[in-house]
């Protein structure tokens, strides 16, 4: 496997002023680093990378790395990604986004993309909070924590990410969490050799905000929580819903097989082309 | 597709996708909406011929984002929309100002504010186009006033967003898109089009953001060897964001002086009758076809009247007003708004002339015996 200082190396732009925008003990930094592993171990090119994000902490991630890099407007990083595919279709495109970047005002996009099974591969950074904007609730906040614009409790019902984007069509659904380094490495690597669209949800900490807010604890504190509560799909389907309560099943969730939209849309223009030849003789 | 040049009879939303796919549009995204829709129904069927793309996308936001991604990978690309579908899109127009991404948006005005008269003529949407989305940004918007001059107008439109790396809108009157003439289109080989400026250097010297000497910077495409970031933070001239005021200056002050430049050539402007003129009408879009014929009828009774006619609305064609300001007494501005394009006018004028407005909100046209009518009445 590649040493991290090979990893900076490679990967990271070497023109870019650092340090980062994120703060100590951040999760996104966990996940962006396992991303570029999985990308190294199937060893693709650079150039045919396309790293696409919304706004929020995740947005900034593609900044960063030294792939053709797209930081869009918030929620709507799907709809650039998926332009760019079109236009594109040979390149691996991924995107980043966050709870509320992907669930809350990019909700639309991510259900449709989900639906037209356009193939890009959708990494999920959960970490049930907006945290660019110092901690409000996101459609992903347990109901009853805290965040700075319900302190006290959130009255709203959290998406279930996973089972969102399995209803509308996703044809891979993985999810682990920043502490499964491992897991998560294999997870994105399945995703993106997945032919349409996969959408990778990683639990992860914000021990900024909500962290703070909820008394969770140092961002360490927050790791060991996802070690406790993850529960790996192998072991939770031979658990009872009593068991499994509060649990967080982890793993490749669902995986399926269904027509992929570039390539359907190839076969549409080879139709018309043989159409319009067929008028012209 | 071949096309003879031969007359055709034609709506103006067919000829607007007619001069996309004559300039070399080779990707649309769009969501449905009144009257604008023929545009995209067009291009769904016609762009796979060609080997473009067309995709229906969740709502105009998203169409938007869509053709913005696409032309960071390489395509030429258009959408269609109206008021409340143009309002939606307005947050990404901004992105594609601000990162400088070549699209062209055709917003077919309707009747506003909100979904307003959805088939009725309007041009409430002069100052939306110029100022809708928000901070500082450059703009060029044309609008065409016949069948004819939608398919030139979208062929210079795209022509214009390739060269200056910068959204165009076509801004057209509902009664242009649906009003059905007799055209005669150019041959495909004789259409002129222009192709976005490639860097030619080594990856490793490529600056996505340093202006070259016409003060637009080369773009690439995604996926040909450059990486590089492209955001809507303001940047420096690597693409990434940038807190330093000199920065900061020189990324917004780099958008407007690119178009500066291309001022003269951005603008289109036509003058009928202006040579001897003492009043002028200052029009564009349907109403200069009411204002044609009004300027005939004016002629004929010996008033002494000309048409400026605005092809071009943002950036304002200024030196149109100027060049006639000392031989005219009183100029007219008739439009399907409260008084857009005629607060511009009265700006360049600085009290030199009489300006006039005449209004109409009603979803009807002012037709030439009205102008006729109020033009007589300032003469006198």
């Amino acid at each position: 496997m590649i040493s991290n200082s090979q990893l900076v190396n490679k990967y990271f732009r070497h023109n870019k002023k650092f340090p980062h925008i994120w703060c100590p003990g951040c999760g996104i930094g966990i996940i962006l680093g396992n991303m570029l592993r999985a990308i190294d171990a199937l060893a693709l090119d650079k150039n045919d990378i396309a790293f696409v994000s919304g706004i929020g902490c995740t947005g900034r991630a593609p900044v960063y790395v030294d792939f053709n890099t797209l930081h869009t407007t918030h929620g709507r990083a799907l709809p650039f990604a998926t332009g760019l595919k079109l236009a594109r279709p040979e390149m691996k495109v991924i995107v980043a986004t966050g709870d509320g970047d992907a669930t809350a005002i990019g909700g639309n996009h991510l259900i449709h993309a989900c639906r037209r099974n356009i193939d890009i591969t959708t990494i999920i950074f959960n970490n049930y909070i907006y945290g660019m904007t110092g901690g409000q609730y996101s459609p992903t906040t347990p109901h009853g924590d805290k965040a700075y614009t319900c302190k006290l409790g959130n009255i709203e019902r959290p998406f279930n990410i996973s089972q969102l984007v399995e209803a509308a069509g996703a044809t891979f659904v993985g999810r682990t969490t920043s502490y499964h380094t491992l897991q998560l490495q294999n997870i994105i690597k399945k995703a993106i050799l997945h032919k349409g669209f996969s959408v990778v949800e990683v639990i992860t900490h914000c021990p900024t905000t909500y962290g703070r807010i909820n008394k969770k604890g140092s961002a360490v504190d927050m790791l060991r929580w996802q070690k406790e509560v993850a529960v790996d799909k192998s072991r939770a389907d031979k658990m009872d819903p009593k068991e499994l309560e509060g649990k967080i099943i982890t793993g490749v969730l669902m995986e399926r097989e269904l027509p992929e939209f570039c390539e359907q849309y190839d076969t549409i223009i080879e139709e018309a082309q043989n159409q319009q030849q067929g008028k012209s003789k | 597709m071949s096309r003879k040049s031969s007359y055709q009879l034609m709506q103006g939303n067919e000829a607007v996708a007619e001069g996309a796919l004559a300039a070399g549009v080779n990707f649309f995204a769009g969501y449905p909406i009144t009257p604008s829709t023929e545009v995209a129904e067009i291009l769904a069927d016609r762009l796979p011929a060609n080997g473009g793309k067309f995709i229906q996308m969740e709502d105009e936001i998203g169409s938007i984002a869509a053709i913005i991604g696409a032309s960071i990978g390489g395509c030429k690309t258009l959408t269609a929309t109206s008021g409340p579908g143009f309002s939606l899109m307005q947050e990404n127009l901004g992105f594609a100002c601000l990162a400088e991404i070549p699209l062209v948006i055709v917003n077919v005005m309707r009747g506003g504010p909100s979904t307003g008269m959805p088939t009725s003529p309007s041009q409430g949407d002069v100052m939306q186009s110029r100022w809708g989305t928000h901070g500082d940004h450059p703009i060029i918007v044309l609008t065409p006033a016949t069948v004819e001059e939608a398919f030139q107008y979208t062929v210079k439109a795209v022509n214009l967003a390739e060269k200056y790396r910068n959204p165009v809108i076509l801004l057209m009157d509902e009664v242009i898109a649906h009003m059905r003439a007799r055209v005669s289109l150019p041959p495909a080989s004789m259409v002129e089009k222009v192709n976005r400026v490639q860097p030619n250097m080594p990856p490793e010297w490529y600056l996505p953001y340093e202006r070259s000497a016409t003060g637009v910077a080369p773009m690439a495409s995604f996926g040909d060897g450059y990486r590089y970031h492209v955001t809507g933070l303001v940047h420096d001239a690597k693409g990434y964001p940038t807190a330093n005021p000199n920065e900061c200056r020189d990324n917004i002050r780099g958008l407007f002086t690119k178009i500066e430049r291309g001022f003269r050539e951005i603008c289109m402007v036509d003058y009928e009758c202006m040579d001897d003129a003492e009043h002028a009408i200052v029009a564009y879009g349907s109403m200069v076809l009411s204002a044609r014929s009004a300027l005939e009828q004016l002629r004929e009774s010996g008033c002494k009247v000309g048409l400026i006619k605005l092809g071009t609305l943002w950036p304002f064609p200024r030196f149109a007003l100027e060049q006639y300001l000392p031989q005219l007494k009183t100029i007219l501005v008739p439009e399907l708004n409260m008084g857009q394009i005629y607060r511009e006018v009265l700006r360049v004028n600085a009290g030199k002339a009489v300006i006039e407005k005449l209004n109409r909100v009603n979803g009807t046209l002012i037709t030439p015996n009205e102008i006729v009518k109020t033009v007589k009445g300032l003469i006198r």
